[in-house]
């Protein structure tokens, strides 16, 4: 095939900013060979036009489809240095500063191209993982030091060991797609750039624990994800790598993706699971946990997309080549996404241990807007909100849980000084209200009353007994409520209302201020252990 | 979608696409995707068909049509704009542009608003989907620019 190949991303962010014009035009030029890949995560630079040239693939930002002519005039698809060129963008320092793993091939190859996938080292794992024992399978991603993606954080090795080990005529793998959190977003361009690299981490996972069926709980929000999944998986099972026998092997597992309805709860493991059964969402009391009475009450693995990705790479390379990375027990990359008003928000893969300001203030480059950081919430919408004196803290479960804040799913949102905390605490209730499964009381209840009462302070209404009264309630919501959507609510209304008390018309160093009820050990035990046994992606 | 249907031809319909999926795993959702992608909407008379064809309870199903957002009772206006008020696109300017859109749809016949929590595009917000076509970047004029192309 001639022609100079030109990368214009179909990822739907990219799509967003007009990257389905910017290929329009692209194929009205002479000479040019279009692919469309997945997008690099750099999402500050979509549309990013990637044209291939002997020195590699140059990389232009922000093209809009009227560009298009000027900049092959311009010589664009020779590589000139035109329309801010951003050089050899595997070689850009945004990209080159990375350790890409889970991510290495997203934004690279076209994503439902299952020769390249091959081609870049796809299927290595799974044929190493086919050659072992599962139970060895297992422990190459115990001693991976592997946790749960989602936000839990749980030992994902721990996990498969205890599906492997129960008895059952049928198992289940199951991927929670579900990502609902504000600020982020791997899941999706992962889905969308890449689908066989979850293929392959879910039959590596359905290998080692002995399970037949899969199931990828994708939210409806993501209508994108959904086509290349589907295509994705039709192209697997036609080249055998799913179905019976899968490369020849005893391995024999079918996938299926399933259709949320627009309910955010559903990234509750267990509200997933009654979502799958055709049923309301709504969260179960554990135990039994689903590792041994899941879907349809079978031995069921349930991981976030990000923990399956993680897996092609563990096999391949090995448990102890990813141990190697990161810090204390926040073992290999963590896939953060940068996001809300930030400079240059996207994707950035690297190993745990990084902090948050290289990461908002670094690969961020600060507020959109040019002005002042006023704070960033980390982990989704049951995440704290951070003052920037905070920020030197790094990426680690257990340093982030000590600030008081949490890892969760990998996501921060940046705000600029014109954010009114008050406000924002007031929407983490509103959001819970809204989207309580209505199970436990703490949540479905406590929840509309955190908004009166927030309302109440902001109106100047008795603000010292509500501040009080908000105090207790944050305290029966964090330690009464079935699952982390009630159980994590407090939250940011806690972490707003104590770095941002002005916001609330507190003096800065008042009692009123620290929600943190006195016994803040018991309080820290409580979340900690409903961080990690109730995941919320 | 139909525009007009009768009620027979409708409960036909309803129970074709309910039996096309009754053999797989806890179909009721796949089922209620589909009617509503078929026939617009999933109808108070739809529920006892699935039911049966299903052997579940109406209360089930019902319970199944009210829990989850997306299942609509009642016909889509002619257009919807969906605006995100998550977080990420809220340190961008989300509420004003949410009640932008909403008095721009009062001010007009067969355009909805409704409020959406993520597309998952937080790292260039505010977002809003029109008739499920996702646009980036969105301010207040060129919301009114996309709405516009409705005329």
């Amino acid at each position: 095939m001639n022609g100079v190949q030109v990368y214009v991303p179909r990822d739907s962010s990219a799509v967003s900013v007009g990257a389905h014009e910017v290929a329009a035009a692209l194929e009205q030029e002479a000479g040019v060979r279009l692919l469309r890949n997945g997008s690099r995560g750099m999402l500050w630079a979509e549309p990013l036009v990637e044209v291939v040239t002997e020195r590699g693939r140059i990389g232009y930002p922000n093209v809009s489809a009227a560009d298009v002519p000027g900049l092959v005039e311009q010589g664009m698809l020779t590589g000139a240095d035109v329309g801010g060129c951003l050089g050899v963008v595997e070689e850009h320092e945004w990209l080159a500063s990375q350790h890409r793993v889970s991510f290495a091939r997203v934004g690279v190859i076209e994503p439902t191209d299952i020769t390249a996938y091959a081609e870049h080292g796809g299927w290595a794992g799974l044929h190493r993982a086919l050659s072992m024992d599962p139970a060895d399978v297992v422990e190459e991603v115990v001693t991976s030091g592997l946790r749960g993606r989602g936000g839990a954080g749980f030992p994902t090795g721990i996990k498969w060991r205890t599906v492997l080990q129960a008895e059952a005529d049928v198992k289940f793998v199951c991927c929670n797609l579900d990502e609902g959190d504000s600020g982020t977003f791997a899941d999706r361009v992962l889905a969308e750039g890449d689908p066989f690299t979850l293929i392959e981490g879910m039959l590596i996972t359905a290998h080692a624990v002995g399970a037949t069926e899969g199931f990828v709980y994708v939210r409806s929000e993501y209508p994108d994800a959904i086509v290349t999944l589907r295509r994705a998986i039709d192209i697997a099972y036609a080249h055998g790598y799913l179905g019976a026998d899968v490369q020849g092997s005893s391995l024999s597992f079918d996938l299926q993706v399933r259709v949320g309805a627009g309910a955010y709860i559903c990234g509750e493991e267990t509200s997933m699971l009654d979502s799958l059964e055709g049923r309301r969402g709504e969260v179960r009391a554990k135990p039994p946990i689903p590792a041994l009475s899941g879907l349809f009450g079978r031995p069921t693995v349930v991981n976030n997309l990000l923990s399956f990705a993680a897996v092609p790479m563990i096999l391949a390379d090995g448990g102890e080549a990813y141990a190697a990375r990161g810090t204390g027990r926040s073992r290999g990359t963590q896939v953060c996404q940068l996001a809300g008003n930030i400079a240059r928000g996207g994707i950035v893969e690297v190993d745990f241990g990084i902090t948050v300001r290289e990461l908002l203030e670094g690969y961020g480059g600060g507020t959109r807007s040019g002005r002042p950081i006023k704070t960033a919430q980390l982990g989704g919408p049951l995440g704290a909100y951070l003052h920037p004196d905070q920020f030197d803290v790094p990426m680690d479960y257990e340093a982030l849980a000590e600030a008081g804040a949490m890892v969760g799913h990998g996501g921060m949102v940046l705000f600029d000084d014109t954010v009114d905390m008050a406000g924002m605490a007031r929407f983490a209730m509103e959001f819970c209200a809204a989207e309580s499964c209505g199970k436990c009381t703490p949540c479905r209840v406590g929840s509309v009353r955190g908004v009166e009462t927030i309302d109440r302070i902001r109106g100047g209404q008795d603000r010292e007994k509500n501040l009080v009264l908000l105090q207790d309630l944050c305290a029966t919501m964090t330690k009464g409520s079935l699952c982390a959507m009630g159980g994590l609510t407090p939250m940011p209304v806690t972490s707003a209302l104590k770095h941002f008390p002005e916001d609330f018309d507190v003096a800065p160093g008042s009692d009123l201020a620290d929600l943190t009820p006195t016994d803040s050990d018991n309080l820290q035990a409580t979340q900690h252990s409903a961080i990690s046994e109730r995941s919320t992606t | 979608m139909s525009a007009q249907i009768d009620a027979t031809t409708r409960a036909h319909t309803v129970r074709a696409i309910t039996q096309g999926y009754a053999r797989e795993r806890g179909p009721l959702l796949l089922v209620l995707h589909a009617v509503q992608a078929e026939l617009g909407h999933i109808d108070d008379a739809d529920i006892p068909a699935i039911a049966d064809v299903l052997n579940l309870s109406v209360a089930e199903v019902h319970g199944v049509v009210s829990f989850y957002k997306d299942f609509r009772t009642e016909p889509p206006a002619a257009h919807v704009v969906q605006v995100c008020r998550a977080e990420a696109c809220q340190a961008l300017g989300a509420q004003p542009l949410f009640a932008a859109a909403t008095e721009a749809a009062s001010a007009r016949n067969g355009v909805e608003v409704e409020e959406i929590f993520c597309f998952g595009n937080c790292a260039l917000g505010p977002t809003v989907s029109l008739d499920g076509r996702l646009h980036g970047r969105v301010d207040e004029a060129r919301l009114s620019e996309l709405m516009g192309q409705w005329a």
